[in-house]
């Protein structure tokens, strides 16, 4: 064959190549840069105006019911089987309800939404749909993030909307993977848990479920040296990518680079670290404290259709609250207008089946 | 025709195939017929072939292969042998060395013992290889500057995946095979011992990595400009006025006041191509045996900066309420 022609076709297929990897993998301009340390450090987050558009729409704050007067009776009183929200008056009770059905199971965009998705309309009172269950855990775990866990949420707290924007299980949600296992019974290599396009590490080869050790577990995240010289620290380089996993996930839930929390100069320091990291430790807390001790516990609760491929429930982690914003809904407080979800009672209740 | 009375020509010119000089006692066959490609002949020489192959050269094709065929099948297991799976998903692919766990004992295959093999098998056809690029050069009359520069290569190849886990007792911490996961890798181990940027031997291998294209690119054009007045005939320039050879010289010696001779140019990027992969390997193999965390160690011996603090001060929560880390 000509060369000429073998020459062309070699270099428009690398051209091809070039240009699909060009556009498919960068971004368009422009870039804006936030300073976030000592100027010339590199401290710096970087936003593109276009994509901060985009996720703007999906932090759009719902309107505000209208307050109830906090005057008897409790609803304690008027409905049957009120277990966590029985100190609120009854106009409070109904706004709340009002409230929740709006955030988590709105009847014009969910099937089968409004009151019915967690109430048999024919005696309200009733715990036979399991969703009222979890619903009443939920309300649990929401007092609880902001009682307890102001370290993360501030004063700016959370409600359900928080993480459910509308939908009756939040848009991202996380539950233990099964192994890639092999075709050839342990001959080949087995599952090493990573090394497929991680959607958690932003499609590095990184661990694919960082989560269950870290945001479930409490395994060791700090695994950088401590000491100039070795003095001890057996962590090892393969350990080094669960925890570079996780800092990918919170760093694709919040839509920033490392440098929100680090300098990168020394992760582990925090002398040089931001504010934002403390911040960040203790929302990692929180984290284990909702999975284990609220939605774990809820597992026999839930349909088969509602749990993971291993059986256990949908879980959540920083996307699930942050979903791509530094601060949920960028930092507005819906729990200002909402101040039922803080008398929730946490109680003896026992998680019963429907 | 200039072109013509330059040895530095893309005009293909073709005499009849040239079979090399004689063979010395006790080597093989040259093998294959040699044949023109007018392609090969806009990148190099249109003459291809014939080519010794030799013994060491055929221990080293088949321990490569081998080692080929150990990775890539473990790679295409693990995708449950979908051909369409294992094109799609193969920069993520990869076998892993054995975890930190099994220390330096032989692993089950499907659990690191594959990683070793394939390990064992590349590295006898690199070695092979070598003795092959150090044997072709001594039956040529040849200095051996080939052979060390490629040594030079094969000890970074072998503080990463064999010296430095000898000396930290665990095969895990060697590279795994793989396109993305290697690379995943290289910044994992940079987090884990405390920033590699602050590794002297690793900013002087970047120097030298850095050095090297500079030299490349300086001494390519040089000589590429002057190819004109025949630049490519050295010897019988260095004495004469006007030449190419002189006119190189004088070009370096206006732009900078100082100028490489026409061998020592060659010294100087061959020194700066194998310094890269012997301060890198040194690098390497103090990271983790010797020193812990870099940063930390360069704030010790006073060479890290510091900068002033931009947020009041901090202290890691884990150490005020004594929880876990």
């Amino acid at each position: 064959m000509n060369s000429r022609l073998i020459v062309g076709i070699g270099a428009g297929a690398a051209l091809l190549v070039a240009a699909a990897v060009v556009l498919l993998t960068f971004e368009r301009p422009p870039v804006v840069s936030v300073q976030r340390g000592f100027r010339g450090t590199g401290m710096e987050l970087v936003y593109n105006p276009r994509m901060l558009e985009v996720q703007a729409a999906l932090q759009v704050l719902p309107e505000v019911i209208e307050p109830a007067d906090d005057e008897d009776p409790r609803a304690s009183e008027i409905y049957q089987n009120v277990q966590v929200l029985g100190g609120l008056s009854a106009g409070q009770f109904g706004r709340i309800m009002q409230a929740m059905t709006a955030w988590v199971s709105p009847e014009d965009k969910v099937q089968n939404g409004g009151c019915g998705y967690c109430h048999n309309l024919e005696n309200f009172a009733e715990d036979s749909v399991y969703t009222k269950v979890v619903a009443r855990r939920m309300l649990q775990m929401t007092q609880q993030i902001n009682a307890q866990y102001a370290s993360h949420v501030g004063v700016t707290g959370v409600t359900c909307y928080t993480c459910h924007r509308g939908n009756p299980v939040p848009q991202n949600v996380w539950a233990a993977q099964p192994a890639n296992q092999s075709w050839t019974n342990g001959f080949a290599e087995t599952a090493t848990g990573q090394n497929r396009p991680s959607a958690a590490a932003g499609q590095a080869s990184l661990p694919l479920d960082p989560f269950t050790p870290f945001l479930m577990g409490a395994e060791p995240i700090r695994v950088q040296g401590r000491t100039p010289l070795p003095a001890g620290n057996y962590s090892s380089t393969k350990q080094t990518e669960w925890t570079y996993s996780l800092m990918m996930h919170f760093s694709t839930a919040l839509g920033v680079g490392c440098t929100n929390c680090h300098n990168t100069q020394q992760f582990s320091s925090w002398e040089e670290s931001t504010p934002q990291r403390v911040t960040a430790w203790h929302g990692i807390n929180m984290l284990r404290d909702v999975n284990t001790n609220y939605i774990q516990t809820l597992q026999p609760v839930f349909p088969a259709n509602r749990l993971g491929p291993q059986g256990d429930p949908l879980k959540a982690n920083c996307t699930t609250c942050h979903q791509g914003a530094y601060k949920p809904l960028y930092g507005a407080s819906m729990l200002r207008d909402y101040q039922e979800l803080n008398r929730v009672t946490q109680g003896p209740t026992e998680i019963r089946m429907p | 025709m200039l072109e013509y009375q330059n040895l530095f020509t893309r005009v293909q010119v073709r005499g009849p195939a040239y079979a090399g000089v004689p063979f010395s006692r006790g080597d093989g066959p040259r093998e294959g017929k040699p044949l023109f490609s007018h392609l090969a002949g806009i990148l190099g020489d249109a003459q291809v072939g014939p080519i010794y192959l030799g013994w060491s050269g055929l221990v080293s094709l088949i321990c490569g292969f081998i080692a080929f065929e150990i990775i890539g099948l473990n790679m295409w297991a693990s995708v449950g042998w979908n051909p369409i799976q294992f094109i799609r998903l193969l920069p993520w692919l990869a076998l892993e060395p054995p975890a930190p766990g099994y220390g330096l004992r032989f692993p089950p295959l499907a659990e690191g013992g594959w990683w070793l093999l394939a390990g064992f098998f590349l590295t006898t056809s690199i070695i092979m290889w070598w003795v092959r690029i150090y044997r072709r050069s001594r039956q040529l009359g040849l200095g051996t500057h080939t052979a060390w520069a490629f040594g030079a290569a094969i000890w970074l190849y072998l503080v990463l995946g064999l010296f430095r886990p000898l000396l930290m007792g665990s095969w895990g911490e060697a590279v795994p095979f793989g396109i993305f996961p290697h690379l995943d890798w290289t910044a994992a181990l940079s987090i884990r011992y405390g920033n590699l940027f602050y590794n002297p031997f690793h900013a002087l291998s970047i120097v030298f990595l850095y050095g090297s294209t500079l030299l490349f690119a300086m001494h390519g054009a040089t000589i590429l400009a002057a190819g004109r007045f025949g630049s490519e005939r050295e010897v019988e320039q260095v004495i004469d006025r006007g030449t190419a050879h002189e006119r190189c010289a004088i070009f370096w010696r206006w732009t900078m006041g100082f100028n490489a001779t026409f061998e020592s140019i060659h010294r100087w990027a061959w020194w700066f191509a194998v310094l890269c992969p012997i301060a890198g390997g040194i690098g390497i193999l103090l990271t983790g045996t010797v020193v812990d965390n870099w940063y930390l160690w360069a704030i010790k011996q006073g060479y890290a900066p510091s900068y002033p603090a931009v947020y009041p001060p901090m202290v890691d929560p884990a150490s005020v309420l004594g929880a876990g880390r």
